[in-house]
């Protein structure tokens, strides 16, 4: 199937963060103007099952980075109580190197994640939702409690939340500085006072998640884009992107382009094309391109000749051995030390891994001494397949995906960069050889 | 996380804490946003608060037990926290108290030379405060705001879209005693591209209403 939306742009009455620049108001009023809280307590009354099928057949897959069929995720939800209550709890503990769109919402364009929060709560059978959001967003929190508090004022939360009936509170927790609570299960115990570290599953969150109850976990973007999926209906949104991969995005295009932004597109677009028509083109052009990482530092590098023909949806971005992620693409030129790049990654993960899970404590510590080394030669042949098989030994033996997304930009590069390792090992040993 | 994290010496430690009226109403609001039983939510932003209201923003070992008294929990429990979340300053640190991101969004665009400029004009390596108090330096990990990269965070704030330049400038005016500009350096506003919005036009021309909103007011 053809992507929908190429060549032309996304058109603006399309956009469902008009706000996303900030130059409007954030606060309700602003909020009111751009189409926000508009007979929201019309799409209570239309029923739980009918929120989501809607969000089902909207084809909606989280924006967080797993990519899971939102509509389908809510229905795991028990639809009758057994005296336990249901928490929502949105996932703003924005942390993934490159990605820097929910900052956006909470900041610019925050009812639409408080009126999504509602809709959502009220979907999943839950009268309380938590907003966990990273410690270092202080004026994002800020903006956010300002504009919770107008729509308490304005009785749009709280009980009898916009006259429906349905009795619905809010609130901002403020993280402190651990990436790992971007993990669902790490961001509930860091919720309940502990430390952030996974849980094993099952059980999942929808059978017991945050204090023991029914919990669902949604990031900012999947949760602040249901009021324009319910108001436009499903298929508006399914009439964006490719079979499978529906819907508009946010795309943060950061490194080595001209003019890096944020902006939301249809998915499936080229990523040339977003590149060259939103961020001004690659520095030096398009040819001068050496790699990018697609999708936040998780996902494997694609070098320039992947890139050249890459859609940027969940599965064009798999088939060639990568991954849409958060969507935060991450462009190099071909002035950049590509082994630098990714050993600083593994210099991230060995910093956030929780210590948890062996593989994952003690394979950060290891994969990121060998990439040192890597960077500066100071290495032999043979220790590139080492560190492949310290990636492996890692990859899948944990209990979260830290281990993997910290085994994976190692592993991208080994799969497209090797001769540039290999000539750096050969002019170290030449060096000493001297 | 895979660096030690361990309280300061007992030189450092005050030896009593207590939250002021002002920070205790605001422990008290904090604790009732969680359900009954289950207070034990609220011991990361009572540390947050405990660390805003310590000279040299910090949190003592006295604060971390008031705070376990005052949630009804095992001391243990909150030192775990407090050792395991990174923005916790476990021993005192200077007055603007600055963040450098130098993840590999920010290196791209030029973090090293964030780095360089603060190391430089301060007189100070990383993890160091200048003798006057005034400032101390580190390097963290991302920060999220990619797009206006390179950044660093001084106390709450973000200053964005750096160069060596822009960040001798920040510095000049907090010796000063005064307060830079917050957000990008380089005349944008937020996300969007440098030379202004590409799409959304008519969302952003009408420039009106109050944007950012003072961050005293927002008690997040």
């Amino acid at each position: 199937m053809q992507a929908k939306g190429t060549p032309d742009m996304l058109q603006d009455k399309d956009r469902i963060f008009t706000n996303l620049y900030g130059f409007q108001d954030f606060g309700l009023k602003g909020a009111q103007s751009r189409g926000n809280w508009d007979g929201t307590k019309g799409l209570i009354e239309k029923g739980r099952d009918w929120i989501i099928d809607e969000m089902k057949s909207s084809g909606m897959r989280g924006r967080g980075g797993a990519g899971f069929p939102t509509g389908l995720k809510w229905s795991f939800m028990p639809k009758e109580s057994d005296g336990r209550p249901s928490y929502l709890v949105v996932n703003a503990d924005e942390g993934e190197p490159g990605t820097c769109k929910d900052r956006e919402i909470m900041r610019n364009d925050p009812h639409t994640l408080i009126e999504g929060c509602l809709l959502a709560g009220f979907a999943m059978n839950a009268h309380a939702g938590y907003i966990y959001i990273r410690g270092e967003f202080y004026h994002e929190a800020s903006n956010l409690q300002i504009a919770i508090d107008q729509a308490y004022e304005a009785g749009l939360l709280g009980k009898n939340a916009c006259g429906s009936g349905w009795d619905f509170d809010l609130y901002v927790h403020l993280g402190a500085g651990a990436y790992i609570c971007g993990e669902e299960t790490a961001l509930i115990e860091s919720l309940e006072g502990k430390k952030g570290q996974p849980r094993l599953k099952p059980p999942f969150p929808a059978n017991a998640g945050l204090y023991g109850c029914p919990t669902t976990v949604n990031n900012v973007e999947s949760i602040a884009a249901v009021p324009s999926i319910l108001r436009r209906g499903g298929a508006w949104f399914s009439s964006f992107g490719r079979e499978n991969n529906h819907g508009t995005k946010l795309f943060a295009i950061s490194g080595h382009v001209e003019k890096p932004c944020t902006v939301e597109e249809a998915m499936s677009i080229p990523l040339r094309e977003l590149i060259d028509k939103h961020c001004g083109g690659v520095r030096g052009g398009w040819d001068n391109l050496l790699a990018v990482i697609p999708g936040g530092s998780s996902v494997p590098l694609m070098p320039k000749d992947v890139c050249d023909n890459v859609l940027m949806d969940f599965d064009g971005l798999r088939e060639v051995g990568s991954g849409l992620g958060t969507a935060a693409v991450i462009v190099m030129d071909k002035s950049t030390d590509i082994v630098y790049a990714i050993a600083r990654l593994s210099e991230f993960y060995k910093h956030e891994s929780c210590g948890q899970c062996t593989p994952c404590r003690e394979g950060t510590g290891w994969m990121a001494r060998i990439m040192a080394r890597m960077v500066r030669g100071q290495a032999t042949l043979d220790e590139i397949d080492m560190l492949w098989d310290v990636t492996k030994q890692v990859e899948g033996h944990t209990i979260c995906a830290l281990g993997d997304a910290a085994a994976w930009p190692i592993q991208g590069l080994i799969r497209h960069f090797r001769p540039e390792m290999e000539r750096r090992i050969k002019e170290y040993r030449a060096r000493i050889a001297a | 996380m895979s660096h030690v994290r361990r309280p300061a010496p007992k030189e450092l430690q005050p030896v009593s804490f207590a939250f002021t009226p002002e920070y205790m109403e605001k422990a008290k609001k904090i604790i009732a946003k969680y359900p009954e039983g289950r207070q034990q939510s609220a011991v990361m932003p009572l540390l947050d608060l405990a660390q805003r209201q310590t000279e040299g923003n910090w949190v003592p070992t006295v604060a971390m037990d008031y705070i376990a008294d005052m949630l009804d929990m095992p001391a243990i429990r909150v030192y775990e926290v407090a050792t395991f979340y990174t923005m916790y300053n476990l021993a005192p640190v200077g007055k603007n108290f600055i963040q450098v991101c130098t993840t590999t969004p920010c290196w791209l665009r030029g973090s090293a030379d964030v780095v360089e400029t603060c190391k430089k004009e301060l007189g100070i390596g990383i993890g160091e405060t200048t003798e006057d108090g005034l400032f101390t330096m580190i390097e963290v990990e991302c920060l999220g705001a990619c797009v206006n990269a390179p950044m660093m965070q001084i106390n709450d704030d973000f200053y964005e879209d750096l160069t060596a330049d822009t960040t001798k400038a920040i510095l000049d005016t907090l010796k000063k005693g005064e307060k830079p500009n917050v957000g990008p350096q380089s005349g944008r506003k937020g996300c969007e591209p440098i030379d202004g919005p590409k799409v959304l036009k008519a969302f952003c021309g009408c420039g009106a209403a109050p944007q950012d909103a003072d961050a005293s007011k927002g008690d997040a």
